[in-house]
């Protein structure tokens, strides 16, 4: 089933927590809400399940306007953060709850029920926790659960608030692979919210970046990393340097360095922000081809990669660079040294006026 | 208590540490002498204290109960009159109890799980009848109700008695025991969020089947325990109910209010027969509340 948001807009009380948001799920999709927290991408999955009323707008499901539909009428799977498992139920009855609240002339038979269960239960890789309760399993194990509860109703959408956020990095990571696999077997039209962008990118078909309560940006994972469309994409994904940068002609200045900015070809003379990924920063030996002169205050060493902390010399300004580890090693690089760097990427965002060409 | 002797002892004796060594034993025995001595001086004071305000009254009332001998004490409390007090008493509590238990899940649920306006509001009138006297919440009654009350015209007119009368008397302890169920279940509702009934709701139930299925289950402990605690209320009270019965010797005395005509008759065995009554409801109260308790902890976890 699809799912199309159209222009939906809610404040708490001076809040905004969504601002005209128009979205669009394929059937089928795996689409991420990603933006740091107060962003609204949980209050537009709650509005998509109904547990909250938008003040504007509309929200479709397939061609069918769903927007004054019940939360209850409109079977979508529900993934809570803090897994809300029903306490006093076992894992079974917890499963089997969507199944025994229909009403009486579509409840399946006891029979019918213990079956689906156990085979949800199978599904979820859990189906020896049938006896336990919610507070004897683990946090991973009992986020399976409620995702098994959440699949019992046949839910046409599944909706999955934070569903790694409460669980440890080991966990995390194993879960979201799991979930991602079960999600190409099961062909179910997800939307997850979170707040960590790795996971957000590992796992999702589409991302969709928030921030106070707008959409900055759709697209698929490598297009939202690699060709940020605003500053503040390119500064929530990933890591990046920031650095005043002058643009002139279409070619931004960052230092003495020079880089050619295509998207800034009609641009004579404006200032702005360069935004420069800590790995598109190359250690030189020239200082008069340098974005900026910097000294070393941190090596940490990560596996492959290396990163270093830097001060800026200019103004003291705190940087990061990122070096392969065969790079670091032929440098010659020690805690206190200075060194050059230059820019092989970046991007920049015009603040400010712009002096822009005229167009004949 | 050991804890306490292995904190207090070496701060006692740290500044005697260093000049003589033989010096060293003296204040170090007499601090952790002196340290284990204040529990035990405590736990003397505390006891004293409950064996005189509690364990010799609660003894007194069953000994003077008994003075006159065991016939004598089923007589009194086998006298029509004492009978009907303690009818009276029940039917007083079987109706404020569940009153305030449909009340209290009801207020608990609206204040814990909804937001609306004049919750703050309804809170504080929630505690209002703890707050008041008793006396002034059966003079309350009395004005609203008694012959040159409010509607009292109306409700001689059409022969409606609630003052001097039962209703009167199940009005007043439904007042004074408003509180319990529902500043019990309160603050156990708001700690467990709304998430579990929010699934449940997405997953298809209707409002009554999530306070069946899963918000009532959640807090049944607390709930008993609220429920005990509303009934010995509602049985011992002698304040408000007093305002309002009328003293109607067979018909509008409470157990509690039947025990004070006797006493004031001078018929004290009669009048501690009856207090023990009252005083051996309280202990089985506080056998089953002290089990719930327990158990209640127990789910907490």
């Amino acid at each position: 089933m699809s799912i199309k948001i159209e222009n939906v807009s809610k404040r708490f009380n001076d809040f905004v927590a969504l601002d005209h948001v128009n979205l669009t799920i394929e059937p089928g999709e795996l689409v991420a809400l990603l933006g740091p927290s107060g962003s609204g991408k949980t209050t537009l999955l709650r509005v998509i399940a109904g547990l909250e009323v938008p003040d504007e707008g509309r929200i479709y499901f397939d061609s069918e306007d769903a927007t004054d539909k019940d939360v209850r009428e409109r079977a979508v799977g529900f993934v809570f953060q803090h897994y809300a498992l029903f306490r006093h139920m076992t894992v079974f009855e917890n499963v089997a709850f969507g199944l025994r609240v229909k009403p009486k002339k579509e409840r399946p038979s006891d029979a019918v029920i213990r079956e689906k269960v156990h085979g949800l239960l199978n599904l979820v890789q859990l189906d020896w926790l049938g006896d336990r309760y919610p507070h004897q399993l683990s946090g991973g194990q009992r986020q399976r659960i409620a995702l098994a509860r959440a699949l019992a109703i046949e839910p046409k959408v599944l909706l999955l608030d934070e569903p790694f956020g409460a669980l440890d990095a080991k966990v995390r990571k194993d879960l979201r692979r799991w979930l991602r696999r079960l999600h190409d077997e099961i062909q179910l039209t997800s939307v997850f919210v979170t707040h960590d962008q790795e996971e957000a990118l590992e796992v999702s078909d589409r991302v969709v970046l928030f921030d106070h309560g707008r959409i900055e940006q759709i697209g698929v994972p490598d297009e939202v990393y690699d060709h940020p469309a605003t500053s503040f994409v390119y500064g929530f994904l990933g890591h990046a340097n920031q650095l005043q940068s002058r643009v002139r002609d279409g070619v931004a200045e960052i230092g003495r360095s020079r880089i050619v900015a295509p998207e800034h070809k009609g641009i004579v003379d404006a200032t702005g922000t360069a935004y420069i990924r800590p790995h598109d920063l190359d250690i030189v030996d020239d200082p008069s081809t340098a974005a900026f002169t910097a000294k070393v205050e941190h090596v940490v060493k990560l596996g492959s990669t290396v990163r270093l902390e830097l001060s800026d010399v200019a103004d003291g300004k705190a940087l990061e660079v990122e070096l392969p580890r065969e790079r670091f090693d032929e440098l010659d690089v020690v805690v206190g040294s200075t060194i050059h760097l230059a820019a092989r990427r970046a991007r920049v965002f015009i603040e400010g006026p712009a002096v822009k060409q005229e167009l004949a | 208590m050991s804890a306490v002797l292995e904190k207090g002892a070496p701060k006692a004796s740290a500044p005697a540490m260093r000049p003589r060594a033989t010096a060293r034993a003296g204040p170090q025995r007499s601090a952790s002498w002196k340290a284990a001595l204040l529990p035990i001086v405590l736990t003397t004071i505390a006891l004293l204290y409950v064996a005189v305000a509690l364990l010799v009254p609660l003894a007194a009332v069953f000994v003077e109960a008994f003075r006159k001998g065991v016939e004598h004490y089923f007589t009194s409390i086998s006298d029509p009159e004492a009978w009907s007090a303690i009818r009276l008493t029940f039917t007083a509590a079987a109706i404020a109890v569940p009153a305030n238990l449909v009340f209290g899940i009801a207020a608990a649920w609206a204040i814990a799980k909804f937001d609306f306006r004049g919750k703050a509001l309804l809170i504080t009138l929630i505690d209002l009848p703890f707050s008041v006297s008793p006396v002034v919440s059966g003079l309350v009654y009395v004005l609203m109700f008694g012959l040159q009350g409010w509607f009292g015209p109306w409700l001689a007119e059409h022969d409606i008695k609630i003052i001097f009368a039962v209703p009167g008397i199940v009005l007043a302890t439904i007042f004074v025991t408003f509180p319990f169920v529902a500043r019990e279940l309160i603050p156990l509702m708001q700690a467990q969020g709304r998430e579990e009934e929010e699934a449940a709701v997405v997953l298809g139930a209707s409002g009554w089947q999530t306070l069946w299925r899963v918000t009532l289950p959640n807090v049944k402990w607390g709930l008993l325990y609220g429920v005990i605690l509303c009934n010995a209320r509602a049985m011992g009270e002698f304040g408000a109910v007093s305002v309002v019965s009328g003293h109607i010797r067979g018909s509008t005395n409470t157990l509690p209010l039947h025990v004070e005509i006797l006493y004031n008759e001078y018929n004290f065995a009669a009048a501690f027969a009856c207090a023990s009554l009252l005083a051996f409801l309280a202990l089985v109260t506080l056998v089953i509340k002290t089990v719930v308790e327990r158990r209640f902890l127990k789910s907490q976890r």
